[in-house]
């Protein structure tokens, strides 16, 4: 039962914390290790998914627009078509809802449970500030990775359409990048999916690290936060794509 | 075993940074944008059709410029676009009639230059006199009506 006046209290929480942990961000330059060890289990090890997923989302537009484009004689933009829908749309958002199922939903259930087996309060005794030392390197890797990742799953996506298009389906190599460099904008399409995926890096992470510190410090508890990190980043994630297509691509 | 975690993460930033290389060299326009400075030249339409701004400029099909600014011109009632022409296609006369084209039937519409024989050129900031408006394909099949009905009225007579 969602109730409006818990609601805005946790947003008001949200917000508090998140602020407290850009405010523990600055001290994590003078001790890098800690967010680069993040940076491992929030990006590297979700590269393969997508890697995987991004070969396979390109592959498969590729196919599917092919069919279409076919019955208009007009095969030769199949390249601009992927890669636009890749680099402005599928690349930022479904990077981030991937990286919300595997990193976020990881990052929440390992301090949900941090905080159930009392590690954070064991660090506040140590007067070590646990959203300095754990929270802040988490928020930062996964900042950090999402661009990253979506800008290595569009790459791999137009990869993967060139893979299908040219070499089985027989679209004309010169075509298929001569249509792309004469039509994609960098600032109006490339950056501006960089900028998207910044800005759902942000929330993601935010999400995801509130999500774990909020929790109730019970198995529980650190079940249904980590359900909680995967719906409300994606829905998030979707809702924030309306907006932002809207403002950059009116 | 830190080594080897450091590793992989510098790995991950290489390959991110790669992919927007890529995405910036290889499936953009970045590599083809000239690094050449552009002349301005502007031109006046009763009609630019669907023109937008950033559409091509061309010369015999070559793209020399895009369009930089569509306005208004409320006085004289006039479309006044404003081109940006690469420094290299500095040798247009006086004279260039400029036109808007559509590519192909359905196509976007493009701004096509066609030179004169005037011995002077156009410089930067300067004006072409002679244009063609947009083709507007419902003023077109109005005129064609028009005309068949008067045909019929004057049989009739």
């Amino acid at each position: 039962m969602i109730h409006p006046v818990n609601s805005l209290t946790r947003l008001g929480r949200g917000t508090l914390f998140l602020l407290k942990v850009l405010a523990g961000i600055p001290q994590l330059f003078v001790r890098f290790g800690l967010v680069t060890k993040q940076m491992y289990s929030v990006g590297v090890q979700t590269l393969l998914i997508i890697l995987v997923a991004g070969l396979f989302v390109g592959m498969v537009l590729a196919l599917q627009l092919h069919y279409t484009l076919s019955t208009f004689g007009a095969e030769d933009t199949l390249g601009l078509l992927v890669d636009l829908a890749l680099v402005r749309e599928l690349g930022p958002v479904v990077a981030a809802l991937l990286f919300a199922g595997r990193a976020g939903s990881a990052l929440t259930a390992e301090i949900g449970l941090m905080k159930a087996t009392e590690q954070l309060s064991g660090l506040e005794m140590m007067a070590v500030d646990p959203v300095e030392r754990i929270i802040a390197p988490r928020f930062l890797a996964g900042f950090l990775s999402l661009p990253l990742l979506a800008a290595i799953f569009s790459a791999v996506g137009i990869l993967g359409g060139y893979m299908v298009g040219v070499d089985f389906l027989g679209v004309d190599s010169g075509a298929f990048w001569s249509q792309i460099q004469a039509k994609v904008d960098f600032y109006d399409d490339v950056m501006n999916g960089v900028i998207k995926s910044i800005v759902f890096g942000f929330i993601v992470s935010w999400i995801a690290v509130f999500e774990g510190y909020d929790c109730l410090p019970t198995s529980e508890g650190v079940a249904s936060a980590t359900t909680r990190t995967v719906v409300n980043s994606s829905l998030a994630v979707l809702g924030m794509d309306f907006v932002l297509t809207a403002i950059m691509f009116n | 075993m830190f080594k080897s975690i450091e590793l992989s993460v510098g790995i991950f930033v290489g390959a991110g940074l790669a992919a927007l290389f890529m995405l910036a060299m290889q499936a953009s326009n970045l590599s083809s944008i000239s690094s050449d400075g552009f002349y301005e030249i502007s031109a006046r339409f009763d009609n630019i059709g669907g023109l937008r701004v950033k559409s091509a400029v061309k010369v015999s099909g070559v793209k020399v410029g895009q369009v930089k600014a569509i306005d208004y011109d409320s006085e004289s009632f006039e479309a006044v676009v404003t081109m940006q022409v690469e420094d290299k296609y500095n040798q247009f006369p006086k004279d260039t009639i400029a036109s808007v084209f559509t590519s192909g039937l359905l196509g976007e519409q493009y701004i096509g230059l066609e030179p004169g024989g005037d011995e002077k050129l156009l410089g930067n900031q300067s004006e072409i006199r002679h244009t063609q408006s947009a083709m507007v394909l419902e003023q077109i099949i109005g005129q064609f009506l028009f005309s068949k009905a008067s045909e019929n009225d004057n049989q009739g007579f």
